[in-house]
């Protein structure tokens, strides 16, 4: 900076927010040398993303990960923080704010973004301890602190806020009960539809309510002990957070002599009754409104900052609040009127079974409003209609009742025609304008890349999907994005999944190299991607006609054992539904003596596992144990977990073990896409965890519930449940339908919990569920796949061939 | 130790016939007191011998890889190597020792230095 410090206006900014540092973002990249910035933050911190504190406080994100500008961010751009300093006192006729420190520092343009605070509700006992607000990180650090001694704790308010330090202290495990003064949730956003869907998703989160309820007291000696309700009721609690709303921070400007109301009364470019101070965020007010929501801040710093800069601009005009709760697993929106009034059309849609609604809300034949919950898809397309107060048209309303999401003719045309100067990323203030340039500055082709670059879709994600859209604008044709390009089957073809299994079914192809070769691969020889992908597609379509090529296998299927690190190899013979015998186990002991295994290991899947075996002795431990294979290599049935079941529970309502045998005996050596792991419950206690396998089953007392596209592994996922039988029969036929429709129609390395969420469950039980036909055709082409299936290490026993080809090493003296 | 020819001052051993060596795969070849060579047939009378581990401390045993044309990728990290020079494709690094192998006939011989090792003197 070569410029004489004392030339530049000095403009001092109090409170280290958001809202006021992106002002001062704003002003850097319009005017940097224009002013000479101080900034006076009272937290003793750098300036930090406060929408993130529900993360903080759930332990998702660390403190350095919600960290707007750093203190070298500060240094960088000669920007002077007074950070852990308060401002006590503004004289507005020498233009001197004091401080904590005992200091002053004069201002040119002095801008206050103090911010707001808890509405602490007036009643005796409010000063106790235990009592806090959800407003910055001490508040986060004492939720935590209180976490780990008490058990039970009141949120009083049920609010955005109050719901989200709800959630983030019943994650802390605590016991959390929601007390609110009305009888919606969110009554400022949501109808009364949307509020009672809400809270019943989150009671069943683990959450209680009560509602309708005034607090009145707050009794307990030194800390809270209880809440004591104006209807005589009352709730015993350890700990209490307030989020009954907030209060604009007005004092520092009322006692200055600012003209205050409920916040500091401001024009439309932010400038308090004192032209030479301004205030913008939560704590002012604009033609009678305060706002509590970020989105309306970068709006107002985008006027102020051009002000400031003396660059033309409209004047602010207010907003359009929208509010999205991301809370994990519920999904709300809401934006402009959404309450049903004289004078306004409604256009509504409920779906009990999935638990969606969508309400819009019309004056005049113009969109004025909207909620949406459990799918939230459209809010980007109703936010800026509602913005706009857009007509309606026949095509938007077929758009809206539709089944399919607002798209379009144009997935882009929303994105296309948003303004650069739009904020995208409410949490980081990011426009589509600095995506763009981010874009083509610096080469970007991913979201992710995106996201560290910019901060746009880095906090809670809702945006994620506009981003990519921006994306998909800015690259065209050199878009390589997930929806829009065909996914093919690795680097070495152009052709996709479906042309490659088309040509092998169409042309008769019972080779891998054939069908390389015929689809002309550009990769002649392919890779590991594609040629085990091939080699078991071939197998899925011609089962009668396959033979097995080893050289397109991955060394675990070539070989019929799981390679290790240090090269040698484990063995998992089967234990049908997990049950093994004395005679069994003495030989498994045995062979394990014999050939020095390093560890006998007991599995997840109810088997033992002898690892650090040699390849050459491979052979020779599967003849002298005498068992089948268990597959546990493979891209295959794996395992049938069983629990004890009626055999000897005294719970068991069916024989869990009998049928898990015949399950595992029945599908064994069955090529699959992915593994596939099996479960078998003889009572709804589901000791053998049917939820997370890919199927699962849960006897009763009246039949079999059959659970499906469950996940324990790399993505967690419940199984849905698929359908309930009453007999055994049915069960194996709903089994083999299901395998073999998997078969055909999953991605080669496609675990069942991916492959559920691409088909859809609805279409999965239509096939093998409802149309009995179709499973009846499913069943027949899974028993042919069936048949001419080997025991592979019997196999490698009677050859002495293969084991000369694929376990010897030669000695050469 | 029986060597079986001398050629460019290097030793050749006689590891066996190629039918022994399966198509399209590697197989380990101990000579003793060396290191462990992979033997890569990739068509009928077209073979490679490489050391078999790829040099990374987490690399496998090479002759267990996926053979693509004059390339084996390695089974325990998937990354991609030239049988001719050894030479780790990107975005891996690193090189493999590559042994020189002579068809005598229907005898496979193996060198018993790496062909492609600075030489040492």
């Amino acid at each position: 900076m070569g410029m004489e410090m004392t030339n530049r206006e000095k403009l001092v900014l109090i409170g280290n927010g958001v809202a006021g540092m992106n002002t001062i973002e704003q002003i850097m990249k319009l005017d940097p040398d224009k002013y000479e910035i101080t900034v006076i933050g009272k937290e003793p911190h750098p300036n930090y993303n406060r929408i993130q504190l529900s993360y903080l406080l759930e332990g998702s994100k660390t403190f350095d990960e919600m960290i707007l500008n750093d203190y070298s961010w500060y240094e960088r751009n000669g920007v002077t923080l007074c950070a852990g300093i308060a401002a006590e006192r503004i004289d507005l006729a020498s233009k001197f704010v004091h401080m904590s420190d005992g200091t002053t520092v004069s201002y040119d343009r002095l801008l206050i973004a103090t911010g707001s605070k808890p509405f602490m509700l007036p009643i005796p006992g409010i000063d106790k301890e235990g009592i806090v607000g959800f407003r910055d990180v001490q508040d986060c650090e004492r939720m935590k602190a209180a976490a780990s001694t008490c058990r039970k704790a009141a949120v009083i308010g049920g609010g955005l806020l109050g719901l989200e330090a709800a959630k983030g202290l019943l994650k802390l495990g605590m016991e959390v009960t929601v007390v609110h003064l009305f009888s919606d949730l969110m009554e400022r956003q949501l109808d009364t539809t949307a509020s009672t869907m809400l809270r019943a998703e989150l009671e069943g989160q683990g959450l209680r309510f009560l509602m309708n309820k005034k607090t009145v007291e707050i009794s307990g000696d030194e800390r809270v002990k209880s809440l004591r309700f104006e209807d005589g009721t009352e709730l015993e609690t350890d700990f209490l957070v307030m989020a009954a709303g907030i209060v604009p921070d007005t004092a520092l400007a009322r006692e200055c002599g600012l003209e205050t109301a409920r916040g500091i009364i401001v024009n439309d470019y932010m400038q308090t009754s004192d032209t030479h101070v301004y205030a913008v965020g939560e704590c002012n007010q604009h033609r009678g409104v305060s706002y509590g929501l970020v989105a309306p801040l970068f709006e107002q710093g985008s006027v102020l900052a051009k002000h400031l800069c003396g660059v033309p601009t409209e004047p602010y005009q207010g907003s359009v609040v929208s509010t999205k709760l991301k809370i994990s697993g519920v999904d709300v929106f809401s934006a402009g009127e959404f309450q049903d009034a004289p004078g306004l059309d409604v256009i509504r849609t409920q779906d009990n079974w999935s638990k969606t609604y969508k309400k819009v809300l019309l004056r005049d034949n113009r969109i004025v409003g909207c909620v949406l919950f459990g799918d939230v898809h459209d809010s980007a397309q109703l936010f800026k209609w509602v913005k706009a107060e857009e007509a309606m048209t026949r095509e938007i309303h077929e758009q809206l009742t539709g089944s399919a999401h607002i798209e379009g003719a144009d997935p882009l045309a929303f994105v296309t025609a948003m303004p650069a100067d739009e904020i995208v990323c409410g949490c980081n203030g990011v426009t589509k304008g600095m995506i763009v340039q981010a874009i083509t500055d610096q080469g970007l082709s991913t979201v992710d890349e995106i996201k560290a670059c910019t901060g746009a879709s880095r906090s809670c994600g809702g945006c994620k999907p506009m981003v990519e859209q921006i994306l998909a604008l800015t690259l065209g044709d050199r878009y390589e994005g997930s929806k829009n390009a065909v996914e093919t089957l690795c680097g070495c073809t152009t052709h996709s999944r479906e042309d490659v299994i088309a040509a092998i079914r169409d042309k008769r192809l019972t080779h891998v190299r054939e069908v390389m070769n015929v689809l002309e691969w550009h990769n002649p020889e392919g890779c590991t991607k594609c040629r085990p992908a091939i080699n078991y597609y071939i197998g899925m379509v011609w089962p009668e006609v396959f033979e097995d090529e080893k050289d397109s296998r991955f060394v675990n299927e070539r070989l019929h054992a799981n390679i290790q690190k240090d090269g040698t190899y484990s063995v998992v013979p089967r234990m049908y539904g997990g049950v093994t015998t004395p005679e069994q186990l003495r030989k498994i002991a045995d062979v394990a003596d014999k050939y020095e295994v390093k560890m006998v290991k007991v599995t997840g899947g109810q088997r033992l596992d002898l690892l650090g075996v040699k390849k050459e002795d491979l052979p020779h431990v599967w003849e002298e144990l005498g068992m089948p294979s268990g597959y546990a290599y493979a891209k295959a049935i794996r395992t049938v977990k069983t629990c004890v079941g009626s055999t000897f529970c005294r719970f068991g309502t069916q024989d869990s073990i009998s049928m898990g045998i015949l399950l595992e005996k029945k599908f064994e050596r069955l090529w699959m896409p992915a593994k596939f792991k099996m479960a078998v419950n003889g009572c709804p206690r589901n000791c053998a965890e049917a939820e997370i396998k890919d199927f699962g089953i849960i006897g009763n007392d009246g039949g079999w519930e059959i659970y499906v596209g469950g996940n324990g592994g790399v993505k967690l996922r419940a199984a849905d449940l698929l359908c309930k039988v009453k007999t055994d029969e049915e069960l194996i036929e709903l089994a083999g339908a299901f395998i073999q429709f998997y078969r055909e129609t999953g991605k080669y390395g496609e675990r069942t919990s991916d492959w559920i969420e691409r088909i859809g469950l609805q279409a999965i039980i239509q096939e093998i569920v409802d149309n009995l036909e179709r499973r009846k055709e499913l069943v027949e082409r899974i028993e042919q796949a069936l048949q001419g299936l080997h025991d592979p290490w019997k196999e490698v026993v009677e050859q002495e061939g293969l084991q000369h080809q694929l376990y010897e090493t030669l000695q050469v003296k | 130790m029986e060597i079986v020819k001398i050629e460019n001052q290097v030793s050749y051993h006689s590891v066996g016939n190629v039918e022994d060596f399966p198509l399209h795969l590697g197989k380990v070849v101990h000579i003793e007191g060396g290191p462990e060579i992979a033997v890569f047939r990739v068509a009928e009378r077209t073979l490679y011998a490489l050391e078999n581990r790829t040099g990374h401390k987490k690399g496998g045993p090479l002759a267990e890889g996926l053979v693509s044309g004059e390339y084996v990728y390695c089974p325990l990290r998937d990354c991609k190597i030239s049988l001719l020079t050894g030479e780790v494709q990107l975005p891996d690094t690193g090189r493999v020792s590559v042994y020189p192998l002579r068809l005598d006939g229907d005898v496979v011989l193996v060198g018993e230095r790496a062909a492609n090792e600075a030489s040492e003197g």
